[in-house]
């Protein structure tokens, strides 16, 4: 396969968009993807598009991304992988670019989450990934399905809620310098732990805000990369991992199993381990998913995420920080926009031009999970072509 | 605050399939039906035509004991479902006859800060029209 390279990236700010749709949000992140490519993009050397997008607001997604983005003459796919589809489109837009089929794509992840009402949110999105018929009579909602894989593990491990606040403290931190981030204030270690329960373990600031925005990446080959940028980002990795879409026989609730699969896909396509990436944007939809993930990318032994939170190692200035973005707990968390922005974020910190940047960091990680916790997507980035 | 359960003003009733009205109906005899596989004997949940462990077709509902034990739950304290007032734990119930085997329910009759991890629990069956929705509570009644 040829080496696949990212020539440019950029995003809409992530918010309560209310005056704007998604026919508004993708052609304004590409716009932005466009005046970041260091030599200029001329639109017509796009020769292919992918267009993650978990729910649609505005109708039918490739055609919305090609007609507002003035892409009429090339293939354009949607993909819809859960919250994993932004590293997924990521994955199918490498593989075309790799296979030497195409040149140069284009990703795109959007969507609008704010189009529903607060009340609303979890019904009518919630249905799309969760299993109606049996969880939803008894109360099952999506927070309280990763609340029931946390709660279990907080009474398997040494971590505490005083964790969970922990993370929630390090990415709103995190969030303060990203011009882009929806929650941009830092909060105490006492402000998380009084806040409102939602579902145990789980309060207020445990919890992602909803959120709309889009990203967009410019993905090329090797072959032509020099005719855009002298500073590319290599996509050395991408895996995609899944496990059964409900509890009933999933026989270790305190792991992710679809993160352990994808990303050892993406570690070995990447030639990378664990202990090779400098800075990773991990999927905090709750302030818990991201210590398992810790555990679950490998970063750490079962059951001792809470030693990197407590000790700072994956805060800014850590040995491996997570989340510099602020991750989707402050940056925000438009689902098919999520994982785009990961690699729009760790873009930016492989060439040093991060608003919260990571000295020297030269590979990346990002990771998704979703469906609720069915699918994970990782994608691992690097300085070096490898 | 009473642990004793009342039962809520509405539920978000289930639409029994063909494969799933056995689970959702089998309270009416106060039975917890759950599928079986006759070839490997092991249960499973949701009930499908194929056994997923060793793919026989020789499969179908069979009373349950219906005692399991809580392998994790969450005590939701926001309105999210219209007239079932909230704090209420939600669970994963293993049974009893297959560990394996997890339902979600409600863990009611009990004080929701004294649900743990590994309490042990008994079915009971609450009907809506047509469906008993199976919910558990501690062994031994109301705490
Ligand atoms: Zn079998």
């Amino acid at each position: 396969m040829r080496r696949v390279a990212i020539a440019g990236a950029g995003m809409t700010p992530f918010a309560e968009h209310f005056g704007l749709g998604i026919k508004e949000l993708v052609p304004m992140a590409v716009s932005e993807m466009a005046a970041h490519v260091d030599k200029g993009l001329d639109r017509a050397d796009i020769e292919a598009a992918w267009f993650g997008e978990l729910t649609t607001t505005d109708g039918f997604p490739s055609g919305i991304l090609a007609d507002t983005c003035g892409l009429l003459d090339i293939p354009v796919t949607r993909v819809e992988n859960a919250c994993a589809t932004g590293n997924d489109a990521v994955r199918n837009a490498t593989y075309a670019v790799g296979s030497g089929v195409v040149d140069v794509a284009l990703v795109v992840g959007a969507d609008k989450v704010r189009e529903s009402s607060a009340r609303g949110t979890f019904w009518e999105w919630a249905g799309l990934t969760r299993d109606m018929a049996w969880d939803y009579p008894l109360g099952l909602v999506a927070p309280a399905n990763f609340a029931l894989h946390v709660a279990r593990y907080l009474h398997e491990s040494p971590a505490t809620r005083e964790h969970l606040a922990m993370v929630a403290v390090k990415n709103h931190k995190h969030a303060v310098p990203n011009t882009k981030a929806q929650l941009r204030y830092e909060i105490t270690l006492q402000q998380a732990l009084d806040a409102p329960i939602v579902v145990a373990p789980f309060g207020l600031y445990d919890c992602t805000p909803q959120s709309d925005g889009a990203a967009a990446l410019l993905l090329v080959a090797e072959d032509v990369v020099d005719r855009y940028t002298d500073r590319p980002v290599w996509v050395r990795g991408v895996g995609l991992g899944l496990d059964r879409v409900m509890h009933q026989h999933k026989k270790d609730m305190t792991t992710f199993p679809p993160t352990v699969k994808a990303s050892r896909a993406a570690y070995s396509m990447a030639g990378l381990g664990p202990e090779d990436i400098d800075v990773a944007e991990v999927h905090d939809c709750f302030t818990g998913v991201e210590l398992i993930s810790y555990e679950d990318l490998g970063f750490v032994e079962k059951f001792e995420a809470y030693t990197l939170i407590e000790n700072g190692t994956t805060a800014v200035g850590g040995s491996k920080p997570v989340n510099p973005s602020g991750g989707l707990k402050a940056k925000g968390h438009p689902p098919g926009a999520t994982g785009v922005a990961q690699c729009v974020e760790l873009f930016e910190q492989l060439r040093g031009q991060a608003a919260n940047q990571v000295d020297g960091a030269r590979n990346a990680l990002a990771h998704n999970i979703g469906g609720p916790t069915a699918v994970s997507a990782v994608t691992v980035l690097s300085s070096e072509k490898g | 605050m009473t642990a004793a359960y009342t039962r809520p003003g509405t539920r978000l009733l289930p639409d029994p399939t063909p494969e799933s009205e056995p689970f959702w109906t089998g309270g009416a005899n106060g039975e917890l039906l759950v599928h079986r596989c006759r070839a490997c004997t092991r249960w499973f949940h949701p009930p499908a035509p194929v056994c997923f462990r060793c793919r026989s077709l020789d499969v179908g509902p069979e009373p349950a004991s219906g005692r399991g034990r809580v392998a994790a739950f969450t005590i939701n304290r926001q309105p999210w479902i219209p007239a079932y007032p909230p704090p209420y734990v939600v669970a994963m119930i293993e049974l009893a006859d297959e560990p394996d085997v997890r339902l979600v329910s409600n863990v009611v009759d009990v004080a929701p800060e004294d649900v743990h991890v590994g309490l042990t629990v008994d079915v009971f069956f609450e009907r809506w029209d047509d469906v008993w929705i199976p919910l558990f509570r501690p062994v031994g009644g109301v705490r």
